[in-house]
């Protein structure tokens, strides 16, 4: 446990992802099983204690501190597991610090009214650190900044390996995955993943941009619509049906509908979609079902989900993989004819004879729900990763905007001297004449120089400072770059940009020159 | 004849803590004819006053600091020296906060008050420590005065910083530290600690860290932190430790350093949320100020009937002595800041 907190300490504070990757690293390649695997596990969330309920951590503080004195600090502090772990009174034992697998092992046999006598007794053996990092993991939500993806990466590096070795794993072994750390550090052989519904890392396409778009030989791609959600794979066999994300995280608890309509053995690629009455609906509406861990009926039956399936991984226990597109394709839409699963469907392949035709309809898909073209070469096979030259994604245009740069923020890490955050405006008819109205916030797409320009800009037009906030008088003009405009009740201007970034700072433009909230509103989709 | 109660001789006005049978203040927040100054740092030594009495340490801090501000005549007491002014007899014992820091201790017909300034108990090789003094009436600060901070073992905090130069060799780590006391003390631990290659500090400490030195407090090969301007490499400073003060880490100054890890020296980095939105990458909880164990348990060992609370969190610290039997108050002393470093 001291290690582990050592650990969530330090990376609570670390904002550079190779910092944290460094310090993951060193953890795993130090630290004895089986407690490196109990970290994993609660790095990845795979481990789910929650037994220790907020109000039981209360009583137990309250039995050792005046309650006046724990009220004022929990003000001070704002945070129940920091406060309790801060003001725990230190106790003289001879006991040592629990390891994580003691912990864990502990509390899965405990009954419940052993519970809070378990927690005390632990958090008289430990430190500030370790008793707050004990209680994160106790109370659920270790909120350190790192991702399961990041963990996973880490855990590649320390054994040396690619990160698609371990993904391709993942989801056959379970904690305290001594199995899995036996392979990559010692001579145990590969986890077995028979009969496993385990994630298959995806292959991904590279944007196809100068001077690719001339050099390719369009005869050898198929063409398809990329589609306006977010990327999934479904992982079937026997009994276990999983939803994956692109990134290998297990959504099937937000999208039961999806599991349910499962009905056979096998692994496909797809896109997730909300759709309604055939019609796939705006981004937006699949937005309001991601990041949850339940859903509710209201949910499922306004927001219904949806698989565009474009290809196949596994047909049954059969690794399609080392086949090529055409031959998948017809393994796909074999499988779909066999199978026929509800709530899903496969995409349509687009004919296209020149390049002009391709452009034209990648430039049709604005306003619709795509996002552009698809290019996959006829021969490729699937492969993990993203790999150069066999898929392309050739994106519909960004839309753009004159704005007006209303205030700026301090960035992290690497940038937290420099004000490299911008909010900025469209001009509206306000009350009392001409104002600019936020309509979003951008924080890329300029190059080192300018951004020592900007933070320079920033500070000699500073009219106002809110924390790390700094309001700038109007005077600089940014055509911002961005994907989509959708109508937003969060923001004031009522609008809300996706992806926006810069395109082009027009130190030249007079701001008076800048767009009105009305023409931004005439790109909404 | 009982001896006065210390209430009778001693008002809190909006200069200070204003002493009347003697006429004078002791760390007035605002120019007075007669000041008693227990330490150097800026919210109690304050410029213009007429007649300043100090440890002959703080009258050289106030000299450095203020130069022809620092008072016009200024009177150096040894620690233990009794000197009369008016009525009261004042000495001064150490308060263990800082270089020449004290306790002001004001007697007065057989009454004593002693005013703590800012103290701390832990051993600090840069200082005297705290002496406890039998009185009346204690004023004491309560800058950490919550049951939430609890200083560790300071020498534990700097292994984790030599710890993080180990794991991260191709960085540079800068210290955020106040200028007088603390730099010195991270300095004086670093040393401590075995690290003896040269420690690299920011302008702004430069005239402390040479007064520390020349009145007897070593602290080793220091150097300029002039990476990144008049021909010095930023890459020279990897692997090295570099001490500024924390509003030069933030900004402008901190960007010739080469990817540095961020630490500061402060007991507020108790609180790790705190530490995080300062955007600290490395908290070292290493505090001038008595923690809250500190302060409870030296209103314990002075044993004064009436404890005297001012700057800080007072409520918490007042609640706590009246739980253990003390007649307590919080002064409402205006002017001194939180010690947000």
């Amino acid at each position: 446990m001291i290690r582990f907190a050592a650990l969530l300490d330090r990376l609570l504070h670390t904002p550079a992802r190779n910092t944290k990757l460094a310090l993951l690293v060193e953890y795993f390649r130090t630290t004895p099983d089986p407690d490196r695997g109990i970290g994993l596990a609660a790095l990845t969330g795979e481990l789910d204690f929650r037994t220790a309920k907020p109000a039981m951590i209360r009583e137990l503080v309250s039995d050792r501190v005046d309650p006046v004195l724990f009220g004022w600090s929990y003000d001070f502090v704002g945070d129940l597991a920091e406060t309790t772990a801060l003001i725990w009174p230190e106790a003289l034992t001879n006991r040592a610090p629990p390891l994580l697998h003691e912990i864990s092992d502990a509390l899965s046999t405990a009954k419940r009214g052993e519970t809070p006598s378990l927690i005390a007794g632990w958090l008289d053996t430990m430190d500030a650190t370790g008793r707050w990092a004990f209680l994160k993991l106790v109370t659920g939500g270790l909120r350190v900044g790192v991702s399961a993806r990041l963990a996973k990466t880490a855990l590649a590096e320390a054994a040396g390996v690619d990160a698609g070795e371990i993904e391709e794993v993942w989801h056959g072994v379970e904690p305290p995955y001594t199995e899995l750390f036996d392979w990559l550090f010692g001579d145990g052989p590969r986890p077995d993943l028979e009969g496993r519904a385990v994630f298959r890392p995806l292959m991904l396409a590279n944007p196809l941009e100068e001077p690719d778009i001339g050099s390719i030989q369009l005869q050898d791609y198929a063409a398809e619509w990329k589609w306006d959600g977010i990327r999934v794979q479904i992982a079937a066999r026997g009994a276990e049906k999983r939803l994956y994300s692109r990134t290998g995280d297990d959504i099937s608890g937000a999208f039961p509908d999806i599991i349910d309509a499962i009905t056979f053995d096998g692994v496909v690629d797809g896109e997730l979609l909300v759709v309604r009455d055939r019609a796939v609906a705006p981004f937006n509406d699949l937005q309001q079902r991601l990041n949850r861990k339940t859903v509710s009926a209201k949910m499922l039956r306004e927001n219904p989900a949806h698989v565009r399936l474009y290809d196949i991984l596994f047909d049954g226990q059969e690794d399609t993989r080392a086949l090529t597109f055409d031959s998948r394709r017809d393994r796909l839409l074999a499988f779909y004819d066999r199978e026929r699963p509800q709530r899903m469907d496969v995409s349509d392949l687009v004919p296209f004879e020149t390049r002009a035709e391709l452009d034209a309809l990648r430039l049709s898909c604005r306003g619709k729900p795509m996002e552009g073209m698809m290019l996959k070469r006829r021969d490729s096979l699937y492969l993990a990763g993203r790999p150069k030259g066999p898929w392309f994604k050739w994106k519909r245009d960004a839309l753009t905007a004159d704005v007006v740069v209303m205030y700026a923020q301090r960035g992290h890490g690497k940038r937290s001297s420099f004000y490299s955050d911008y909010t900025f405006g469209a001009w509206r008819e306000g009350e009392s004449g001409e104002e600019l109205v936020p309509v979003g916030k951008a924080y890329s797409g300029f190059t080192d120089e300018e951004l020592g320009r900007l933070d320079k800009w920033v500070r000699a037009h500073t009219v106002a400072r809110y924390g790390p906030v700094r309001e700038v008088e109007p005077g600089l003009v940014v055509e911002v770059a961005f994907d989509s405009l959708h109508r937003s009740t969060r923001h004031r201007s009522g609008v809300a940009m996706r992806f926006p970034r810069f395109h082009r700072i027009r130190w030249d433009k007079p701001i008076e020159e800048a767009d009105r909230l009305e023409s931004l509103e005439g790109m909404l989709e | 004849m009982a001896a006065p109660a210390p209430r009778s001789w001693i008002d809190v006005r909006p200069e200070g803590l204003y002493v009347r049978p003697g006429d004078f203040y002791v760390d007035p927040v605002r120019s007075v004819s007669t000041a008693v100054v227990s330490h150097g740092h800026a919210d109690h030594a304050r410029p213009g006053h007429d007649t300043v009495l100090a440890t002959a340490d703080t009258v050289a801090i106030m000299e450095a600091r203020l130069r022809d501000q620092a008072g016009r005549n200024r009177r150096p007491l040894s620690f233990r020296e009794r000197i009369e002014i008016g009525d009261v007899t004042v000495w001064l014992a150490p308060a263990g906060h800082v270089l020449g820091s004290a306790q002001v201790v004001l007697e007065y017909k057989g009454s004593r008050v002693v005013v703590s300034g800012d103290y701390k108990r832990a051993d600090d090789p840069t200082c005297a420590a705290f002496e406890p003094v039998p009185c009346d009436a204690f004023v004491t600060e309560a800058t950490f005065g919550l049951p939430v901070f609890r200083h560790p073992d300071d020498r534990a905090e700097i292994d984790k910083l030599l710890a993080s130069v180990a794991l991260f060799p191709e960085r540079c780590h800068v210290v955020g530290v106040y200028a007088l006391g603390k730099a010195q003390r991270v300095i004086a631990l670093l040393r401590e600690r075995g690290w003896d290659r040269p420690i690299y500090i920011h302008g702004a400490l430069r005239s402390l860290c040479d007064l520390y030195a020349a009145r007897g407090v070593e602290l080793g090969d220091l150097r300029d932190a002039t990476a990144g301007q008049k021909g010095v490499a930023r890459e020279d400073f990897r692997g090295e430790i570099v001490l500024a003060p924390p509003s030069a880490i933030a900004d402008r100054w901190g960007r010739r350093l080469p990817d540095p890890v961020v630490a500061m020296a402060s007991g507020w980095m108790r609180v790790k949320q705190r530490a995080k939105q300062r955007g600290v990458e490395l908290p070292l909880i290493i505090s001038d100020h008595a923690d809250w164990d500190g302060l409870v348990d030296t209103i314990r060992e002075v044993a004064a009937p009436e404890v005297w609370v001012t700057h800080g969190r007072e409520e918490a610290l007042v609640h706590q002595a009246r739980l253990d039997g003390f007649n307590a108050e919080a002064l409402r002393l205006v002017g001194y800041e939180e010690d947000e470093t």
